[in-house]
């Protein structure tokens, strides 16, 4: 398999733009950045504004699905750069690379692309595996408050601007705090500065009596995640011969 | 036979095993390149450096290294011979109930030979099950739900036509249900690897065993939910137990949320050989031990008690054998 090919235009201000861009586009299934994973082949300044993208995943068979997904959102957010006027992404490697790169490229959506053989589109998956990142962020989140010394029934009655400003001591968590955060207002229910921080995501309040299995709950969600990252970290570097982040 | 250092010796069926020809010669299309390539990438990925083989070994090593990989070094009593047909991917199969029995028919003792079905071969596929079953002996089948077949690029256990086949399965007096999951299921806008569809098939098969392949990875939690509910769902270890040597802290965590959800008696151990190879996989996992911080938090041990069940007693209940008389005649063909 080719290497990355080197940078052609490597420090181009411009070029930064575009990885902060695609270190926003994440892998639904997974809940981590396409960039972090080392997914993103290469980029690359042309002519005009345009930029090229190479899009790489760890198998043939990854699911077309989300490999549809990832190329879309990829370059929704690099157009959403205002002197980018076209960001034209190839998955390479991959069975139904054709039909996703032609589909992307024309901006059809998913049905469009794969007509007949797709029902709807791909927004209910979206919100599935974007509740499973909820879980897996708040649970992440709560493990590390309870190994600091937060009690369950502090938690389960800690406010949103309450987490917003207590100071995690080490970037790690304050890490986790900040993304929990970010995705807070798309589930849980209201998200305003005096809504209870830690919900279910239906945004039902906690009870500390279960506590512990609703943690139980949410770890299977989570481990689920990290397992598929790793899998992918390892098949990518089998693949290509080197690593993501 | 694996024995411990006390000199205790555990009885090791190995639940999930392949001898497959995916040289050039026998590649169809780009697909059969691929899809070996992606074989030897979990290989790549998982495997000690010690255990690597090269992509032409990988392609194909023939029975005789299989022989002594799994029964010679690998500690294996028995093994499960799971066909992959593939037959749109390879000339004359991946590797096929067919092919599979030549290798039964030359270690008999040792190979528990299993079919396989696609319930998208319709009438003809249902009488050609039957001559399966008869001519081979099958006690088990191995199913690949999202295997390509013409345009269709996978079915579910829950389709009309899957029934069916489950049906005449248990008429023939099959037992037991390996299904593996992969993605690209239709519709390709549903969750590729949703694993649903074996939770219907265990309620309205209650007199069958369904043995979820790598423990329905990438839907570990789904998976769990379903073993809950359903006590005739197992899950197979392969590709899950690898994770023993390369990520040691996630094959603690996920060993622990399997054995609180699915619990002890309804996992099995499987090599996928010859992706990876039994010896290393059982000699990690006879060392292994269950972190304390997740003994404390779930409240589940990985015991001697449960190795040894989940190395070759739930499989040896699943298949019916008799270990002492196994344990004998391996013993007079020696």
């Amino acid at each position: 398999m080719p290497a990355t090919a080197p940078l052609p235009q490597f420090g181009d201000p411009r070029l930064d733009d575009v990885w902060a861009r695609l270190a926003m586009v994440s892998d639904p299934e997974l809940d981590e950045s396409v960039a972090a994973m080392g997914f993103v082949e290469s980029v690359e300044l042309g002519a005009d504004d345009h930029v090229r993208i190479g899009l790489r995943l760890p198998t043939f068979w990854c699911a077309p699905n989300f490999a549809f997904l990832m190329a879309h959102d990829m370059r929704e957010a690099v157009e959403s750069l205002d002197w980018v006027v076209r960001a034209e992404i190839t998955l390479r490697d991959h069975c139904h690379a054709e039909e996703i790169n032609r589909g992307v490229r024309s901006g059809h959506s998913f049905a469009e692309t794969f007509p007949g053989q797709a029902t709807a589109e791909l927004d209910e998956l979206r919100v599935t595996f974007r509740r499973k990142a909820f879980q897996g962020r708040q649970e992440v989140l709560l493990r590390r408050l309870l190994a600091n010394g937060f009690r369950a029934g502090q938690l389960c009655a800690m406010r949103i601007d309450g987490l917003a400003a207590l100071e995690l001591i080490d970037a790690d968590g304050a890490l986790m705090c900040q993304r929990y955060l970010e995705i807070r207002s798309e589930f849980g229910g209201p998200a305003e500065d005096n809504d209870r921080a830690f919900t279910t995501s239906e945004g039902e309040n906690l009870n500390p009596k279960y506590f512990t299995e609703y943690l139980k709950d949410l770890r299977r969600v989570r481990m689920n995640a990290a397992f598929n990252a790793n899998m992918c970290r390892s098949l990518l570097q089998s693949r290509y011969g080197e690593a993501g982040e | 036979m694996y024995t411990t250092s006390d000199g205790e010796e555990i009885f090791v069926v190995d639940a999930h095993i392949h001898l497959w020809d995916a040289r050039p010669k026998n590649q169809r299309n780009i697909h059969g390149a691929q899809f070996i390539n992606c074989f030897h990438d979990y290989h790549s990925a998982l495997s000690p450096a010690e255990y690597l083989w090269s992509a032409e070994k990988f392609q194909h090593y023939g029975s005789e290294t299989l022989y002594e990989d799994l029964f010679v070094n690998g500690y294996a009593d028995m093994a499960i011979c799971q066909p992959t047909y593939l037959k749109e991917f390879y000339n004359t199969g991946f590797n096929t109930t067919e092919q599979n029995s030549e290798l039964r028919d030359k270690y008999p003792e040792r190979i528990i030979l299993n079919g396989a079905f696609d319930p998208r071969d319709g009438e003809p596929g249902l009488e050609a099950l039957e001559s399966l079953v008869k001519t081979y002996g099958v006690q088990g089948v191995k199913l690949y739900t999202a295997e390509w077949h013409g345009d269709s690029k996978g079915y579910k256990l829950s389709d009309p036509w899957a029934k069916r086949y489950l049906e005449k399965a248990q008429a023939l007096g099959i037992k037991n249900i390996h299904v593996h999951k992969g993605p690209t299921i239709l519709p390709l806008n549903r969750d590729a690897f949703d694993v649903a569809d074996i939770d219907d098939a265990a309620t309205d098969f209650p007199e069958l065993n369904f043995i979820v392949d790598h423990v329905g990875l990438p839907r570990l939690d789904d998976f769990c939910w379903i073993a809950v509910q359903e006590p005739n769902v197992y899950g197979g270890l392969a590709v899950a137990s690898a994770f023993v040597h390369a990520r040691p802290r996630y094959f603690a965590e996920m060993m622990a949320e399997l054995l609180f959800w699915v619990g002890e008696d309804r996992l099995l151990f499987a090599s996928d050989y010859g992706i990876w190879q039994p010896k290393w996989l059982i000699e990690k996992f006879m060392a292994f031990e269950m972190p304390e911080d997740l003994k404390a938090e779930t409240g589940v041990d990985l015991t001697p008690e449960a190795k040894r069940k989940i190395l070759g007693l739930n499989a040896v209940k699943l298949y019916g054998i008799d270990v002492d008389a196994k344990k004998a005649a391996l013993l007079g063909a020696a």
